[in-house]
C-alpha cells in the first residue's frame, strides 16, 4: 500500500475512513479493526471480522499517529474499528488549540 | 488532502447546522455541500481549466471555492477594484477559464479571450438546479487549490500558488474539528481575493463556526451586521478597526456579543488596540502574521499574551503588544542575515519559515529553497521569549550610512505624538548617507513644528533615526486591504514637482 499524503483509505470491517496527513518514512500496513485498510476507490474484501483488540472506534476530525513509523492520519468518517500500523495501535494526537486568527 | 473533504466532513457530521449567512438568510451545511457538488457538476461541462471569481463577498464565494475544488479547477478570485484595463489584463492571464462575475461588473470584463463569463446569479441557479444534483463526480487529481494574485505593492501582480496540501495542512494542524461552540459566528469582511478571505472559509467551516458575509466593508454596515447576526468572532485589517471604533463611539454602543477579534495584514497602531480594549474589555484579541505564500497565519499573539502584556510592568513584556506573537507549533521560523546565518534573539534580519502550509510558489516559479525554507522578504526579530516582531518589508528597511533603520519603529514613536493621526516613514536617496530618513505625516488640528517633531523622535530614539525631511499631507495612500503604499510616496517624493 502506497500511503501518499492526501490519499484516502477505508476500513474493510466498518465505516471508518481516513486521509493520510503525513506519510510513513518506511512502508507500513495501515489497518483498521485489525485488518489492512483499502484504497477508497477499491472494493473491500468480504468476510472479515472486527478484531476485539481494535474495536475502540475512530472519530471524524481526530488525528492519529505512530511515532516509530512517523505516520499521521485524519479520521474523515467515523467507525467502530480503531486504527493501527503493523499490528500496533495508533495514538490519538491531542489538538493544540490555537486562537482563531482568520 | 483536497480542501473539499474538509467541507464534506463537517456537512456530513452536522448537515442541519447553519454554515453560511448572507443577505438571503442562512444556508445549512448539508445544503452547502449539495450546492457545491451541483456547481462542480455544472462546471465540469464548461470549457476552461481555472475558475475565476470576480465579485463581492457572499455565500456564493465559498460554494464556488469548493465547487471548483471538486471539479478539479484552481480557484482564482480577482480584485474587482482594479482599473478595468488592469482587471482585463489579469483575467487574460487566467485563460482558459470560467469566470463567475457579479452582474453589474460583467460589462467591464466581457470579451477577454479564452474566458467564459457567467453571471453570479446563473452560477447560483446552477447550484440549486435539480439537473445538477445527484451527479456522480469523478475524484479530482488537480493539486492546485487556489491562485491568488498578490497585491502588487511592489510591481506587477504575481500569481501565488496554494496547493490543496498546503491549505488543508494549515487547517488540520491549527483548527480543532468542530471545536466551535454552538452559536459562534464569524463576520467576514476581508475581500475574496485576499488570503485571509480564503483561509477564513476553510478554518471557519472546519471549526464549525457559521460564516456571516458582508458584501463589502463599510464601518456602519459592519457594525449593523455584527449586531443583527449575533457575531462572536471577526477578523479585521488595521484600517478597518479604527473606523469601526469611530462608529461605535458615534452611536454610543458596544458589541456585547463579540468574543474575539483578530487583526492582521499590516501594522496595527497601538493606540487603536488600546482604545478597542477600553471600549470592549470582554473581547479576546488575536494578532496574526502571515503571507499569501504561507497559506495565511504563521505567528499568533493570543488573548492571554495581550492580557499579560497590558498588565505587565516589565517593558520587554509590555512591548509584546507590538509583536505578532509566537510561531505556530506546526512550523519552523528563523531570522537570518543576508549571508544565510541564523541570528540569535534580539538581532534583526529576514524572516524565514518552513512547514507543510508554506507554499512559497508562484505560477511557473517555485521560490522555496531545496530544503523547504521560504524567505518572506519581511524584516524582523525574535525576543528572548520567542515573540516575533515584524519590522516591515525588507525593501522598506532604510539603510543610512550602513545602519539598518526600521521605518515601523519611528512611525510608532511619531504616532504617539498627540497631534499625529497617521504617519509613514521611508528612505529617500541621499548622496552622503546612501539613504536618509523621511517622514510623511497627517496631523490633527494645528500642525506641530518640524523642530518639535524632531525633538520628539530624538528624545525617544537616537539622532540617526530622526527624520531629516518632513512632509505634511491630508491623507496617506493605502490599498484596499490596508497596506500602506510606501512605493507611491517614494515615487512622489523623489520626482521633482516640476516634472
Amino acid at each position: 500500500m502506497e500511503l501518499k499524503p492526501g490519499s484516502r483509505w477505508k476500513s474493510a470491517v466498518c465505516t471508518t475512513e481516513v486521509v493520510i496527513v503525513r506519510p510513513p518514512k518506511t512502508p507500513v500496513s495501515l489497518e483498521c479493526g485489525g485488518h489492512p485498510m483499502v484504497a477508497l476507490a477499491d472494493a473491500a474484501p468480504e468476510g472479515l471480522e472486527l478484531s476485539p483488540d481494535f474495536s475502540a472506534g475512530t472519530s471524524v476530525g481526530k488525528r492519529y499517529f505512530d511515532e516509530a513509523a512517523s505516520i499521521e492520519v485524519l479520521g474523515s468518517k467515523a467507525g467502530k474499528g480503531s486504527l493501527g500500523v503493523d499490528g500496533r495501535p495508533l495514538n490519538l494526537k491531542e489538538a493544540k488549540a490555537l486562537p482563531a486568527s482568520d | 488532502m483536497q480542501i473539499s473533504l474538509l467541507l464534506e466532513m463537517v456537512a456530513e457530521s452536522f448537515p442541519d447546522r447553519p454554515m453560511l449567512s448572507g443577505p438571503q438568510g442562512a444556508i445549512e451545511g448539508g445544503e452547502v455541500l449539495a450546492r457545491a457538488r451541483a456547481g462542480a457538476a455544472w462546471l465540469a461541462k464548461q470549457p476552461g481549466e481555472t475558475l475565476v471569481f470576480c465579485g463581492l463577498n457572499g455565500p456564493t464565494l465559498p460554494i464556488a471555492l469548493f465547487a471548483g475544488a471538486m471539479a478539479g479547477m484552481p480557484f482564482a478570485p480577482v480584485n474587482y477594484r482594479l482599473a478595468d484595463a488592469d482587471l482585463r489584463k489579469l483575467l487574460a492571464r487566467t485563460a482558459p477559464s470560467v469566470a463567475i462575475v457579479d452582474a453589474d461588473m460583467l460589462s467591464r470584463v466581457e470579451g477577454v479571450e479564452g474566458v467564459t463569463f457567467v453571471a453570479r446569479e446563473a452560477f447560483d441557479a446552477a447550484c440549486v438546479d435539480p439537473a445538477n444534483r445527484d451527479v456522480d463526480l469523478a475524484p479530482s487529481e488537480q493539486d492546485i487549490a487556489v491562485l491568488l494574485f498578490t497585491s502588487g505593492t511592489t510591481g506587477e501582480p504575481k500569481a501565488a500558488v496554494l496547493r490543496h496540501g498546503n491549505l488543508s495542512s494549515y487547517v488540520v494542524s491549527t483548527v480543532e474539528f468542530l471545536g466551535a461552540e454552538e452559536g459562534e459566528a464569524a463576520l467576514i469582511s476581508v475581500p475574496p481575493y485576499h488570503i485571509a478571505g480564503i483561509s477564513a472559509i476553510l478554518t471557519g467551516i472546519y471549526g464549525g463556526r457559521r460564516l456571516v458575509y458582508l458584501a463589502a466593508f463599510t464601518p456602519d454596515a459592519w457594525v449593523d451586521t455584527a449586531l443583527a447576526e449575533h457575531v462572536t468572532h471577526a477578523m479585521v485589517v488595521p484600517t478597518m478597526l479604527g473606523r469601526i471604533l469611530d462608529v461605535l463611539d458615534k452611536r454610543a454602543i458596544t458589541l456585547p456579543e463579540l468574543r474575539a477579534l483578530s487583526y492582521g495584514g499590516g501594522r496595527m497602531p497601538l493606540p487603536v488596540i488600546e482604545r478597542s480594549l477600553g471600549l470592549m474589555p470582554q473581547v479576546d484579541y488575536v494578532n496574526a502574521y502571515g503571507l499569501t505564500e504561507t497559506s495565511s497565519t504563521v505567528a499568533v499573539l493570543g488573548p492571554d499574551d495581550h492580557r499579560e502584556a497590558i498588565a505587565s510592568q516589565d517593558p520587554a513584556v509590555r512591548a509584546r503588544l507590538g509583536s505578532v506573537g509566537r510561531p505556530l507549533p506546526s512550523l519552523e521560523l528563523e531570522i537570518r542575515c543576508p549571508d544565510g546565518k541564523v541570528l540569535p534573539a534580539g538581532q534583526s534580519g529576514e524572516i524565514h519559515v518552513r512547514g507543510e502550509q508554506v507554499a512559497g510558489e508562484y505560477l511557473h516559479k517555485k521560490v522555496l529553497a531545496d530544503d523547504g525554507w521560504f524567505a518572506t522578504n519581511d524584516a524582523g526579530y525574535l525576543d528572548e521569549g520567542g515573540y516575533l516582531f515584524v519590522e516591515g518589508r525588507l525593501d522598506d528597511v532604510i539603510v543610512r550610512g550602513g545602519e539598518n533603520i526600521s521605518p515601523g519603529e519611528i512611525e510608532d514613536v511619531l504616532r504617539e505624538h498627540p497631534r499625529v493621526r497617521d504617519v509613514a516613514v521611508l528612505g529617500l536617496p541621499d548622496d552622503q548617507w546612501g539613504e536618509r530618513v523621511a517622514a510623511v505625516l497627517v496631523c490633527d488640528g494645528e500642525q506641530p513644528s518640524v523642530a518639535e517633531l524632531a525633538d520628539w523622535v530624538k528624545a525617544r530614539l537616537r539622532s540617526t533615526k530622526t527624520p531629516e525631511s518632513w512632509d505634511f499631507r491630508s491623507e496617506l495612500p493605502y490599498n484596499d486591504t490596508g497596506k500602506l503604499l510606501r512605493r507611491v510616496l517614494k515615487t512622489e517624493l523623489t520626482t521633482p514637482a516640476a516634472a
